[in-house]
């Protein structure tokens, strides 16, 4: 089978670590080939995680420049940073809730302008999804859900060769169970808000 | 119970590299494993921890790599099977015992692991340890992959017995921190209770003893040279006259590189698990098939020596090429594009590179590199530090752990950085090299590691220095392991001694000592001040508990602050903190109450007084 190739890029503490590890659960329930790397070294420290996963056949376990399929990006800023994983046909998923890093509070940096911010993106890809992942996942019930939004907005994207059945199931035996439901809710609520 | 113990024989489960080395080493029946935590290695060490509290399993977090490669070494010693873990940087610290232990030789198989990290994602050099392994003439094992590692550390403990030699198990931070599907095996028994039969003319190296010992080393080296031609984890595969020798990771890249441009026809690959010894025959064997002949290895030209040394015995002449200017880097890790288009170049063949998005219109993005946590101690006693000191010309020797991060501004405490320890005797050098007053940073972990001897060294040749000990009460960079300061009973483990800082400082006789807390800022300031006057050796201990570590501990209740009316834009908190609660909305600063601990650093700065604990 083809080579599925998913990064996902977050500041430390945004669960991403949890998201790519559901997604990996999913695919191992979907019987489908699938190799991840991270790094994630100084994450407690605010820097930024990045997790590639591989679905299919192949063995590398690290994405080039410019062959991301898929890009999901929990803060925008980091998306962008990101770009250059992508080309012309990658498909990009985003939230729009901006965490700026301490550095712009220091005066060493001006956070970019959101909506030149998606224009580029939209420029440079074949699609864009934007959604602000803090408000749906605050509707499900917790902040601490933007993970699960932004794992159900990039199943919708239909380039990951898992179904939203096996995550999801996924999601039932990877999280602790007092945040299921919420999770659950988080993510179709993602999924929903990724299809409009 | 420990998912890495529940899981049964032939379960498939998604793992990371390092719980699949820990898993491959249970399976194999480990008794004795020890450690001092480092990045990218320290999930082997804290996935095996947890799991010893369930099993037969003995595991300890040494006070450093030393001590933790000759407990494994006693362990195995008296038969029984052993594993010492550290990241590569570590070896260098247990590289004395692992020499002579060479010579020595186990009884039951030990396995050295040495978590090498190209690129540096989290350490001071990207050195290239599989040369330990030539250097101690002991066997080095490679896996390529997550599955591979964990069945290869199996075979490294019976490689061991069969050699009766350490094994060196080298991995790269894209084994240790990739995740794949893992299917689980049998749990050999466990030999838990080990005998040692006195034979001092074997284990006790004078030189007389030594001189026999370095004659069997040379055998079993013989040996291992021998399984290393015969090893699984060397083999061939493909077909065609241009050949490829790789390992580890960039193995999957050559896999990867061959199958996209097309070249299975074309292109043979050797792949090598087994760097040492290097099978020699199946080496000049693969090289008499080839008209040329790529060598694709991150880090040294380890390989590519040895190889161009091969077919010169053979008489061989063909092009072989690993690092060079139109090859491969000596730099940093390897990536699947970087490979292929290397693979192509070198042999001739048409290749479409990626198109890269142009990003050239792309605004410049805020960096967002890792800074010390909010709440943090560190930053505290940085600043006090730093008003202690004012009008002094200083230098500031740092060492390894989370205040390493105090280099970037607006703190800018750390001037000069070897390795663990180095704060104390760098130290010393500056403060007979220079005129200038010189401060010490050292965490508690790094103290007990190698920090002791370069502070008696200060005491005994008579520095001028201070010392400072940031004791956040935890081994806070790699993940909160324990360390011989820290109060077990807090992690509900009992059978634990502790060792306290200050008593060890006193009783090493430091004439001065001042203890501060260093959320109390004033006061703190006073204290050091006088420290740092003090001629000769000083020794301040900054004890705060680490505000990550309080926050599992469920220990934090403090109040949050927020900025009340009378800020008036002195800007003090953040350009003198650098906290990352701080933030500026419409001109105006404010601190997110998520990421406030209450620690009330900056209240006390405040000139404006502004800065206030927020009502609930």
């Amino acid at each position: 089978m083809n080579t599925t190739r998913l990064i996902i890029v977050a500041v430390g503490g945004q669960g991403n670590l949890l998201a790519s590890g559901v997604l990996g659960e999913a695919a191992l329930l979907s019987n489908i080939p699938v190799r991840m790397s991270e790094i994630h070294g100084m994450a407690q420290r605010g820097g930024v995680v990045e997790s590639a996963m591989l679905f299919g056949d192949g063995e590398s376990t690290v994405i080039s420049d410019g062959e991301a399929d898929v890009l999901v990006g929990f803060e925008p800023s980091e998306t962008l940073r990101a770009l250059k994983k992508c080309n012309k046909n990658t498909v990009v998923v985003t939230n729009l809730a901006p965490l700026p890093p301490f550095t712009v509070a220091i005066g060493k940096g001006v956070y970019p302008d959101l909506v030149r911010l998606q224009e580029l993106i939209r420029a440079k890809t074949s699609r864009l999804i934007a959604v602000d992942a803090m408000e749906l996942a605050k509707q499900a019930g917790s902040s601490l859900a933007v993970n699960m939004v932004l794992l159900g907005a990039t199943m919708q994207t239909g380039k990951i060769p898992v179904s939203p059945e096996n995550v999801k199931e996924a999601i039932r035996t990877k999280v602790k169970p007092a945040f299921v439901e919420i999770n659950l809710k988080a993510f179709e609520l993602g999924f929903a808000a990724a299809r409009t | 119970m420990h998912k890495l113990l529940a899981g049964e024989s032939a379960r498939r489960m998604f793992l990371l590299g390092n719980e699949a080395i820990a898993r491959g080493a249970v399976e194999a029946g480990l008794a004795v494993g020890a450690t001092y935590p480092g990045t990218p290695s320290s999930e082997i060490s804290s996935t095996l921890f947890e799991m010893s509290h369930e099993s037969d399993l003995y595991f300890e977090y040494s006070v450093n790599e030393k001590v933790a490669l000759e407990v494994a070494a006693a362990a195995a010693c008296s038969g029984l099977r052993s594993m010492a873990i550290m990241k590569h940087v570590g070896l260098n610290v247990a590289a004395d015992p692992l020499l002579t232990l060479a010579y020595i030789g186990v009884r039951g198989g030990m396995v050295v692991v040495t978590a090498d990290d190209p690129l540096m994602f989290s350490s001071q050099n990207e050195q290239d340890n599989r040369y330990y392994g030539k250097l101690a003439g002991i066997p080095v094992l490679e896996p390529s992959s997550v599955e591979e590692a964990k069945e290869m550390v199996r075979y490294a403990f019976e490689l061991s017995e069969k050699v009766h030699e350490p094994v060196l198990f080298r991995t790269t931070t894209r084994i240790n921190h990739s995740t794949g599907v893992v299917t689980l095996g049998d749990r050999q028994p466990v030999k838990t209770s080990g005998d040692f039969t006195k034979d001092p003319f074997n284990w006790v190296p004078i030189p007389a003893v030594a001189r026999n010992l370095h004659v069997k080393l040379l055998k079993n080296w013989v040996d291992a040279k021998h399984l290393s031609e015969m090893s699984p984890y060397n083999f061939t595969e493909g077909g065609g006259w241009w050949g490829i020798i790789c390992n580890g990771v960039s193995y999957n890249y050559v896999r990867d590189g061959i199958k996209d441009l097309g070249l299975e026809e074309s292109v043979k690959v050797l792949r090598i698990g087994f760097s040492n010894p290097l099978p020699e025959n199946m080496i000049k064997k693969f090289l008499a098939g080839c008209e040329k002949v790529l060598v694709v290895e991150e880090g040294e030209p380890y390989m590519e020596e040895a190889v161009k040394a091969f077919a010169q015995e053979e008489g061989l002449t063909i092009p072989i090429k690993g690092k060079g200017p139109e090859v491969l880097s000596r730099l940093y890790e390897f990536d699947p594009a970087m490979v292929r288009k290397v693979i192509a170049n070198y042999f001739g063949v048409p290749y479409t590179p990626p198109v890269l998005p142009d990003l050239s219109d792309i605004p410049e993005i805020p960096q967002r590199p890792p800074n010390l946590c909010a709440g943090c101690s560190h930053r505290a006693t940085y600043y006090i530090v730093k008003q202690a000191a004012e009008g002094m010309q200083t230098i500031y020797p740092t060492d390894i752990g989370c205040y390493t991060l105090g280099i970037l501004p607006p703190l800018a405490m750390a001037d000069y950085l070897l390795c663990m320890g180095s704060s104390l005797g760098a130290g010393c050098g500056f403060s007979k090299a220079t005129d200038k007053k010189v401060i010490s940073f050292i965490g508690d972990s790094t103290f007990f590691h190698s920090g002791i001897p370069g502070l008696v060294n200060a005491i005994f040749n008579n520095h001028n220095l201070t010392l400072v000990i940031l004791d956040n009460g935890i081994t806070a960079m790699t993940g909160h392991q324990p360390n011989p300061g820290v109060d077990m009973s807090k992690l509900n483990l009992s059978g634990y001694g502790r060792v306290s800082i200050e008593q060890v400082v006193r009783g090493l006789g430091v004439p001065s000592v001042t203890m501060i807390e260093p959320f109390k800022i004033r006061k703190s300031i006073e204290a050091v001040r006088e420290a740092l006057e003090f001629k000769g050796v000083s020794v301040v201990i900054s004890t705060q508990i680490c505000t990550l570590y309080a926050k599992a501990l469920k220990l934090d209740t403090k109040r949050v602050f927020k900025i009340g009316d009378k800020c008036k834009g002195h800007r003090n908190c953040i350009d003198q903190l650098g906290c990352p609660a701080f933030f500026t909305k419409d001109g105006k600063i404010q601190i997110d109450p998520g990421l406030c601990t209450g620690c009330a650093v900056c209240a006390q700065i405040c000139p404006e007084n502004a800065i206030i604990p927020a009502k609930d």
